[in-house]
């Protein structure tokens, strides 16, 4: 196997960079270790001693408020020292470059970088120049991955579900913006589950998705038919570059989720959502509170799945 | 060399009978993951405990986690009884260097505050690195240099005490 930056040489998880080149057994050691901070959370003192003496730096050059607050509630429930790093309007916006914030972040003592950027790969660059104790997490790099919301969105799925290799799971929406669907799609296929669809207009699939292991549905009610879990995506319009799309009333009126394109999928179908949420846009605030919605669940899942990350990659 | 241990299921009824008068209406049992669980498994039902048995992974509290990371597959802690107040059994397989113990304890505070804890093991192999005792003992163990004891647990659920090489550099 080629050297895979993320891995240490005995293996293990030192930096989470995406989810694809993972294997199998990294992504259950995951999912168990968060299963272990689920029973943290719910306790009347929410915060373990493992990370004692350890700083978080979050560094976000994109702004995201949920995100960010995960893995400044996860660092504190660590008991790490977490400090957060609003980059785009300092820093950079006095002319610094991405490896000079780091040196000087590293100088004041880092053990673990959270790390939001526009761009492809910036994480994977700041490993390639931090010191051995320090440790990379990419909190969402441009449209290459979120590989700790595809984890919790695995995570949730597990918790529903339990038996991954059974399921069929559609994603529906954007997926040509969205690193959320690439990091869901690597992990369910390393997961074993034999059907996972991504669903929407052929103008938001990326070119050649189907090489990943995916079918692609342009009918949203023909995707839908016995779905187990409907992922959708958020309409990224921050992201939308030319006329990709008619309009948003349209394409609610295509694609986004109601109750009666709900009705396609299984009866004990979940949903869920990366959030933010565009009600009306891609879903329905009928569907979005009703009884099939996981998407709160999935934001506290998200807390134990990111204390895990941190925690393993930071003993690695 | 396996002959000379003591046989961990004739250990089990003695322990439970040094348990027995010792037992409060605020007592509740914590077995320690993994082979204190499988001793707490045998020795709850013995004691008419009224609340269920509460089982606990320590890695969350180790001490040596800067230098060996997180173990793999730490199991989850589940005390399904308040802590607060009570007179807590805290089971292990085997006492060693005592910072197993010492681990739980902060854990079990994250918790509640218990009245007391006292601390049920079925062998001790001596070699204690901090101050800690055990008031319930079910054999004493001596173990050569370079060797571990541990339980095993049989598939039909029979436990005995082993000893097996310590692996290099670990």
């Amino acid at each position: 196997m080629a050297h895979n930056p993320q891995l240490n040489a005995r293996g293990e998880l030192q930096h989470l960079l995406s989810i694809e080149g993972l294997p199998r057994e990294i992504l259950v050691q995951i999912l168990d270790t968060a299963e272990s901070f689920a029973g943290v959370t719910e306790r009347e003192v929410k915060k373990v001693p493992l990370m004692r003496g350890k700083s978080v730096f979050n560094l976000f050059f994109e702004a995201s408020t949920r995100t960010r607050t995960t893995f400044e509630i996860a660092a504190k429930r660590l008991s790490a020292d977490v400090i957060n790093l609003n980059v785009a309007v300092s820093s950079q916006s006095k002319g610094e470059s991405l490896l000079d914030t780091v040196a000087n972040l590293s100088a004041m003592q880092a053990d673990v970088f959270v790390v939001r950027h526009a761009s492809s790969g910036a994480p994977y660059l700041i490993t390639r120049h931090v010191k051995a104790h320090e440790h990379v997490i990419n909190a969402g790099d441009g449209r290459h991955a979120h590989p700790t919301q595809g984890l919790l969105d695995l995570y949730t799925i597990r918790h529903y579900k339990k038996d991954f290799t059974r399921l069929t799971v559609g994603i529906v929406g954007d997926v040509l913006h969205s690193r959320v669907a690439r990091s869901l799609i690597h992990g369910l296929t390393t997961l074993g589950v034999p059907e996972v669809r991504v669903i929407g207009p052929q103008t938001l699939m990326p070119a050649g998705v189907e090489a990943l292991g995916v079918r692609v549905f342009h009918d949203m009610r023909a995707g839908m038919k016995d779905c187990d879990v409907v992922v959708m995506l958020r309409l990224q319009n921050e992201r939308m570059t030319g006329p990709l799309l008619p309009s948003a009333q349209e394409f609610f009126k295509n694609y986004g989720l109601t109750a009666d394109k709900l009705a396609l999928a299984r009866p004990d179908a979940i949903v869920m959502h990366p959030g933010p949420m565009n009600r009306g846009v891609e879903i329905d605030s009928p569907v979005a509170d009703g009884p099939h919605s996981v998407i709160l669940p999935q934001v506290t899942f998200g807390i134990a799945v990111r204390m895990a990350v941190m925690s393993i990659v930071a003993g690695n | 060399m396996t002959s000379k241990l003591p046989d961990a299921e004739a250990l089990l009824p003695a322990l439970a009978a040094q348990l027995k008068p010792a037992i409060t209406p605020a007592s509740a049992m914590i077995g320690l993951h993994t082979g204190g669980a499988w001793v707490a498994e045998r020795l709850h039902p013995l004691l008419g405990l009224k609340d269920p048995l509460g089982l606990m992974d320590i890695a969350f509290y180790r001490d040596d986690y800067a230098k060996e990371g997180l173990k793999h597959d730490p199991k989850k802690t589940k005390i399904p009884f308040e802590v607060e107040g009570r007179d807590l059994l805290l089971v292990d397989d085997v006492l060693y260097t005592g910072r197993t113990v010492r681990a739980a304890m902060n854990e079990l505070f994250d918790y509640g505050r218990p009245r007391s804890i006292a601390l049920v093991v079925l062998a001790d192999r001596g070699g204690r690195q901090l101050p800690i005792a055990a008031q319930y003992v079910g054999t004493q163990v001596e173990v050569p240099a370079g060797r571990r004891l541990r339980l095993r647990r049989a598939a039909n659920g029979k436990l005995s005490l082993e000893l097996e090489e310590v692996a290099h550099g670990a």
